[in-house]
């Protein structure tokens, strides 16, 4: 009996000791690649794919700007464990710690990393509309995501912001000679999308309002997102972080012509559709095709976007 | 002391095997047979499943987007007077209340050709089982794959919905008498199915949701459906018809508070 319980023990010690060596690894992730933008702006690039346990959800554009009295995380991660890795990143970059974690909108691979930043004990900080959608989808991301995401879901949480930006009164935060500006936008990608511009180097993070390379998603209203998008193209900016694909300092302006050329070109054959009466079923399968090539992971997403566009547009 | 660190540990040992959590979202088990029997009781062991040759049901392989997936039940056989299809269960296996609509169906309509729009959480069979004005009941079923990504059944605009709430629409071609027309019912509404939560309140959203809706023509019911909480937000109604006289046509809509909606198209 006390044999087995030794050896018990020691298989448990041995699994212990494993576990803290591999968590307590200081060295950067090769895994996990930081992108200066600019002055004191990183951003680690989300992968073009589906997430999944392998990923660890790691598929949005996540990353943080330092000021000479903290740091901003924007975007925490699509699990607790991207989180981590991101938190990790930071405290290779600065001591100061972090004093905001600003959620752009309600999707897993913006929000799933917050938990990994209590420690800090920040201001969560979001859209005033982010707390209901947040509500609205717990319970299905949960069972969703737990499967979808495997081992790297441990830890996750649904954290909520402790402060919010409502529409018309943007917020400033100031990292210590370095001001955010927090704009929060009527129902677009999202019906709780923010963005945030630091005035220091007139980089615009869009959140979701922007895609590059992978096609964007519709989870809000499509017209709505059109107009603002026009909004965004004329903003006077330096550099853009979007929500997925690469920052740039001269890429953005196409980014957002692409995208409103693909939601123009579905509203307006879908528009054809709705007024001769015809079927989501027809739409999907005929509109948006000469997009096809413009975008990565277009089968993923193109149908869905061309339904939740169908129900919109039959109320126009 | 020794003993009660090796004890502490082979418990949490234990624990950490518990807890490694089962496949949460698909349900290993088929629920079919426990749901027939809990809808049609006695009668389920006499359901014709495979009915291939009566009913048709259309859906996408996928659902692209987990609010809103179109489905289309058609029948293959006209509708008579001594031979029609009273009633359509449709039912979706693994959503919270799977019974999802039925429909109340005059032996008039002629060829049965009815879409609506169903919320679908997660990877499903789907069911219309068409129950015959003599009884008998008849059973097609497909599978539905659930979206990828971040497509979550609920609604992606709440205050524009409740903005326009029992707003109506009746779509359709200018009809000939005598001929099938398409018509669509479509009625704004947010649907709330009574899971989804308010943060301020720390409440669940009160059900608020369409009930029933109902079609006739020159107040002979063509079509009366009972909605359950699958139903997507905006519920649509969209079925063939046959007016064969001038008359109009009117729709009625019912939800849980009582509310009631009513739009009516004439047909000359």
């Amino acid at each position: 009996m006390h044999r087995i319980l030794l050896f018990l023990s020691t298989l448990l010690l041995s699994l212990l000791i494993t576990a803290c060596s591999s968590e307590s690894k200081n060295e950067s992730n090769n895994n996990y690649p930081i992108k200066e933008v600019t002055d004191g702006i990183y951003y680690h690039q989300g992968i073009h794919q589906e997430p999944s346990e392998e990923n660890m959800g790691a598929i949005a554009n996540v990353g943080f700007i330092i000021g000479e009295r903290c740091v901003a995380v924007i975007d925490s991660g699509g699990s607790y464990l991207e989180g981590t890795y991101l938190r990790q990143a930071i405290t290779e970059k600065t001591d100061l710690p972090v004093c905001y974690v600003i959620n752009s909108h309600v999707h897993p691979d913006h929000i799933f990393g917050n938990a990994a930043f209590k420690d800090d004990n920040p201001e969560f900080i979001g859209n005033e509309k982010l707390p209901a959608a947040i509500a609205a989808r717990q319970g299905f991301f949960a069972k969703t995501f737990k499967e979808t995401l495997g081992a790297a879901y441990k830890g996750t949480e649904f954290i909520s912001p402790t402060r919010t930006v409502s529409i018309g009164n943007p917020v400033t935060l100031d990292l210590g000679n370095r001001k955010l500006i927090l704009t929060a936008y009527p129902t677009s990608h999202t019906d709780n999308d923010l963005t945030v511009f630091d005035q220091k180097t007139k980089t615009l993070w869009t959140g979701d309002l922007l895609f590059m390379e992978r096609i964007p998603v519709l989870d809000g209203s499509i017209n709505g997102w059109l107009s603002t998008m026009q909004q965004l193209k004329k903003l006077d900016l330096n550099y853009v972080v979007p929500g997925h694909g690469t920052a740039s300092k001269d890429l953005w302006q196409q980014g957002f012509e692409n995208q409103i050329r693909y939601f123009t070109t579905i509203h307006d054959e879908i528009r054809v559709i709705v007024d001769n009466l015809g079927t989501i079923k027809e739409a999907t399968e005929t509109v948006g095709i000469t997009e096809q090539n413009s975008w990565e992971l277009f089968l993923d997403y193109h149908r869905r976007n061309v339904t939740a566009s169908f129900v919109q547009l039959e109320w126009e | 002391m020794f003993n009660r660190i090796i004890s502490l540990l082979t418990a949490s040992l234990a624990l950490a095997f518990i807890s490694v959590p089962a496949s949460a979202i698909t349900p290993t088990e088929p629920l079919w047979p426990t749901l027939k029997v809990e809808y049609f009781g006695d009668r389920a062991e006499f359901i014709r499943e495979d009915a291939n040759d009566l009913l048709v049901l259309e859906a996408p392989k996928r659902a692209e987007d987990a609010a809103i997936v179109p489905i289309t039940i058609k029948s293959l056989v006209p509708q008579t007077a001594d031979k029609y299809i009273k009633n359509i269960y449709f039912i979706i296996d693994n959503n919270p209340e799977p019974m999802s609509a039925t429909f109340h169906l005059s032996p008039d309509l002629g060829l049965i050709d009815i879409t609506t729009r169903m919320r679908v959480d997660q990877y499903t069979f789907i069911r219309a089982v068409a129950e015959m004005n003599d009884g008998s009941l008849h059973m097609v079923s497909r599978f539905v794959k659930a979206s990828g990504g971040c497509s979550a059944p609920a609604g992606k605009d709440a205050a524009a919905a409740l903005a326009r709430l029992g707003k109506m629409q009746i779509r359709m071609r200018k009809p000939t008498i005598g001929e099938p027309v398409t018509a669509q019912v479509i009625v704004s509404h947010p649907n709330y199915n009574g899971l989804q939560f308010d943060q301020a309140s720390r409440l669940y959203i009160r059900e608020h949701r369409v009930t029933n809706m109902t079609v006739s023509y020159n107040d002979k019911t063509l079509i009366s459906v009972d909605t359950g909480i699958s139903v997507s937000e905006d519920p649509s109604l969209r079925f063939t018809f046959t007016p064969t006289e001038a008359g109009t046509l009117k729709a009625d809509v019912k939800d849980t508070k009582d509310q009631e909606f009513t739009q009516q198209k004439e047909i000359m």
